[in-house]
């Protein structure tokens, strides 16, 4: 570590933190553009224009926008996201309920997607042209074009129904050994997975085949290096950069997007959590879940600028 | 002495829409232990190709079809795939061309040097190193203890370069194969690299393949040169024959392309062009930063009508920077220049229309200058369309008259760049800038990526359309030679400060600013011995004190073979004019200390050129 990584690094959280606040600033102002408040939710179209009035000062939704924004986000600086507006429950008790589902389903996923993704790619690039790298390339293009409803719902069809060897809903609190973890997780990790690893796998691909055409590849092979040395000590150090980048992007995917695969699993974590604050139009838990999203996101790719700047001889000392 | 390598029958072909094209028809010839072999040719000749079929390998596209390659008594074609690692790197050995791209930058020096010791386990990685740290003295490398533990980045070229040399020879291998090693290096650097080279082959008793296009270098290095034209051997014998007694037409070609004609047509102009006031263009006191960094320091420069003056100075001189300010791509931070005695804006794209057709700019690599997307007629209807408004038949009429200005037939108007070969596209890149019928044609290395021949013939072209059209040059390279025959004046920069100006006549003769003077002793001649009798670099530099701070010194200082002590480490140098013409930019005055000297080394080399 030298002075040029750390103010590198140092530039990066900083426009991180710039990021988040733009993000805090824009989430904040839609959530309060659309339509209808909490109020009207709770009470419903009958509600006298007194009643609603009334509530309206009870929830502090009189008070002008700067007001509310400035005391949200000093809440949120201290840990504090306010209070759900329909059960009255802290928000961040509320998430924090669920977060460890998501992420568990997220490490599960990652721990599954990442390895296989990486070799895929590594190998498809090696072999380039041949049957075996056609043949991934072909699956890769399908797994992507299939949305991962129908992809969720074949595999509730084969292994729930036809085959019975999985439960079609995922009953987290019911897995206590690691076989009934395999149970429960591995449709809701299988769909995840056939999206994921034919992104990186094909972003991986195409990292390690511009590494291989530059002239120290051909060097090395003409020292006698055999091709697994020349991709693991010569390409992918130099592919480094990219790769992170690559998986970091895929990964942020499964902290907001997995919104389809918790439904039709009916998995409790953070995306059903925010898809029932929007049905419900509480805002102070929709406002919390994307600024969550938003603070994993800008984490994953500030690891892989790290990766990336670290990677870099030319910053080394 | 036995044969260590013997091809025989060698064929190699690439493959293209399913059929193979050959590009090596039948090559033979042999090496034997402890001689250096050169292959000598032009690219596109097969040079490389036959040099990596040594090592059992072809580029991708091509293919060894047939023939046999013995090395050390073994057919390196026949060889499995799982044999060829064997042998690589171990039996033969590789130094490519650019050390810069062929270094793996995230990897530290030594790590790499010692790779092949270390995958054909030829020793320990401690007894490697120690081994390694050997080559390194042996190869005048700069502390060469430590050398190795840093990133490709943090070293230059030349030094690169050398660095590759102990990557090869690290496991004593039976055969190094060098592919144009110091063809990206600068002369001064090149002939560095060269002594390390012949030094280290000599000592150990190499037995080398020497691939260059360089009949020059080769003489320095090859005991035998095989002649290499369109993947056929044209000629094969002894260096001191082919130099002196060459049978084959094509070798005689190549030798008489390797002496650059001296211009005489343009004297009665000059005295002309003399009377008249206002120079066409003129650079008056200008100065470029790039960050806190001068890369130009107060130059001063006028061109005349129908002049051509040449710029030349080594890689970062600042030569490239200074075209790029003439013509608005880079902001000076200081001075100005003028056309026709009219202030130029700094911005290009704040200068008039008319401002912008005078000056014209040749881009170095045709090849990235021509939209591969766009036809000839496309490329030359740009320029008409935008500075003359021209459009249908007459349009038309005039890329045809521009095709036969640079001597290229009309069929070739509706052809894309990729469809033609290198000299065509720099005369295609030279038309495009006649289209807009400039005053002045800035080239940058115009021929530097070409073939001898080819870029004589550009040089040929160029000469000729400044009789027809009166257009002035500023010609920028790095080769003195060619700029000195070709140009009316010549300006010599080094990082970034004008060190000498004069007529190009005047670089005939010295005396001349020693960095000039380096320059003109490092350009390769095309005889053996040369390496060892010429004077660049030989000489051990005088020892000076630590040189004043927060003063501006002489640029050349630190390479300097003439510096004095208390002088050029203490005050700022003076321009001066010798005698002859030239301003230098020294603290010598040449009239009795070194000029009497270099003038003596100068009629010495004379009388031994007339002799021969």
């Amino acid at each position: 570590m030298n002075q040029t990584i750390s103010r590198l690094i140092m530039n990066r959280i900083g426009l991180g933190v710039l990021t988040l606040w733009i993000v805090s600033l824009v989430i904040f102002i839609i959530t309060n553009l659309l339509p209808g408040d909490a109020a009207q939710e709770l009470l419903g179209q009958s509600a006298t224009p007194e009643t609603l009035a009334a509530l309206r000062t009870q929830l502090g939704l009189d008070l002008p926008i700067y007001t509310r924004y400035i005391q949200w986000l000093g809440g949120l600086l201290v840990g504090d996201a306010g209070y759900s507006m329909v059960n009255g429950m802290s928000i961040m008790e509320l998430i924090w309920s669920r977060l460890p589902n998501t992420l568990v389903l997220a490490a599960f996923a990652a721990s599954v997607s990442v390895p296989i993704a990486l070799s895929i790619g590594i190998f498809s690039a090696m072999y380039r042209g041949s049957w075996f790298d056609r043949y991934i390339n072909m699956m890769a293009v399908f797994a992507v074009s299939v949305p991962e409803f129908l992809i969720a719902t074949i595999a509730v069809l084969i292994f729930a129904v036809k085959l019975g060897w999985l439960s079609a809903l995922s009953h987290v609190e019911s897995a206590h050994t690691f076989g009934e973890m395999i149970k429960v997780y591995a449709m809701p990790v299988l769909t995840l997975c056939s999206v994921l690893v034919a992104q990186m796998a094909r972003m991986t691909r195409a990292a390690v085949i511009d590494q291989l055409s530059s002239p120290y590849v051909e060097m090395a092979l003409l020292k006698g290096a055999s091709p697994m040395r020349i991709v693991l000590r010569h390409v992918l150090p130099n592919a480094l950069g990219p790769i992170a980048n690559a998986v970091a992007l895929s990964l942020s995917y499964l902290l907001g997007g997995v919104i389809i695969v918790e439904s039709i699993f009916n998995y409790p974590g953070i995306a059903t959590l925010m898809l029932n604050a929007v049905s419900t139009r509480d805002m102070p838990l929709v406002q919390g879940c994307a600024m969550l999203f938003c603070f994993g996101y800008l984490i994953l790719v500030l690891i892989a600028d790290i990766c990336e700047i670290v990677s870099n001889p030319r910053l080394r000392k | 002495m036995t044969e260590l390598v013997k091809v025989s029958g060698l064929r190699v072909a690439v493959r293209s829409g399913g059929a193979d094209i050959p590009i090596v028809h039948g090559a033979d010839f042999s090496l034997k232990k402890g001689e250096v072999l050169a292959l000598i040719g032009e690219s596109g000749s097969g040079k490389t190709t036959i040099a990596l079929s040594l090592m059992g390998y072809a580029r991708s596209g091509c293919h060894i079809v047939g023939g046999s390659v013995q090395v050390a008594g073994v057919d390196v074609l026949t060889l499995s795939p799982h044999q060829l690692t064997k042998m690589r790197g171990r039996t033969v050995s590789y130094i490519a061309q650019s050390a810069a791209a062929a270094f793996n930058p995230s990897k530290t020096i030594m790590d790499q040097v010692i790779e092949s010791a270390m995958i054909h386990k030829t020793c320990s990685r401690k007894e490697a190193q120690e081994k390694a740290i050997g080559l390194f003295k042996e190869l005048a490398l700069p502390s060469p203890e430590t050398i190795g533990e840093r990133y490709p980045h943090q070293v230059s070229g030349g030094q690169l370069q050398r660095l590759m040399a102990a990557m090869a020879l690290i496991t004593d291998p039976a055969l190094v194969i060098l592919d144009e090693p110091t063809t990206a290096l600068d002369v001064t650097t090149q002939i560095e690299v060269l002594r390390a080279f012949k030094k280290v082959v000599q000592e150990r008793n190499t037995t080398a393949v020497y691939v260059s296009h360089d009949l020059a270098v080769v003489a320095q290095m090859a005991d035998r040169i095989v002649v290499l034209k369109n993947g056929e051997i044209q000629e094969n014998n002894v260096t001191r024959e082919i130099l002196e007694a060459p049978t084959n037409e094509y070798t005689k070609s190549l030798l008489s392309a390797m002496k650059p004609e001296t211009r005489q047509d343009t004297v009665e102009q000059k005295t002309m062009d003399l009377n008249t006031d206002t120079p066409l263009l003129e650079v008056r006191h200008l100065e470029v930063s790039f960050g806190n960094k001068k890369v130009l320091h107060n130059i001063d420069l006028k061109i005349r009508r129908g002049a051509t003056v040449g710029v030349i100075g080594e890689s970062g001189s600042g030569k490239t920077t200074l075209a790029r300010s003439i013509v608005g791509l880079v902001q000076a931070s200081g001075g100005n220049t003028y056309l026709d005695g009219e202030q130029l804006n700094e911005h290009a794209t704040k200068r008039t229309r008319e401002q912008l057709r005078r000056v014209q700019y040749v881009f170095q690599n045709a090849d990235t200058a021509l939209n591969p997307l766009h036809t000839v007629e496309e490329i030359l209807a740009r320029p008409l369309r935008f500075y003359h408004g021209m459009k249908g038949k007459k349009q038309r009429d005039r890329v045809l008259e521009l095709l036969s200005l640079v001597h290229l037939p009309a069929s070739i108007a509706n052809r894309r760049p990729t469809e033609l070969s290198g000299g065509q596209k720099q005369r295609i890149n030279l038309a495009r800038a006649l289209a807009a019928e400039p005053d002045i044609i800035l080239c940058d290395e115009v021929t530097s990526a070409l073939d001898t021949v080819v870029g004589a013939a550009i040089l040929e072209l160029m000469a000729d359309l400044r009789k027809k059209l009166n257009v002035s040059y500023l010609f920028i390279s790095h080769d003195i030679s060619m700029v000195q025959a070709i140009c009316d004046e010549v300006v010599v920069l080094y990082s970034g400060f004008k060190v000498e100006q004069g007529a190009g006549e005047s670089f005939q003769r010295p005396p001349f600013h020693p960095y000039t003077q380096l320059l003109i002793d490092s350009v390769p001649e095309l005889q053996q011995g040369w390496l060892e009798s010429t004077n660049a670099n030989h000489e051990t530099l005088p020892t000076i004190s630590a040189a004043k701070q927060n003063v501006e010194l002489c640029p050349f200082l630190d390479r300097c073979a003439v510096r004095i002590e208390g002088k050029c480490n203490r005050i700022i140098p003076a321009r001066i004019k010798l005698p002859k013409g030239n301003q230098i930019l020294c603290h010598h005055t040449f009239v009795n200390d070194l000029n009497s000297q270099s003038v003596q080394r100068h009629e010495q080399k004379n009388a031994l050129v007339e002799s021969v």
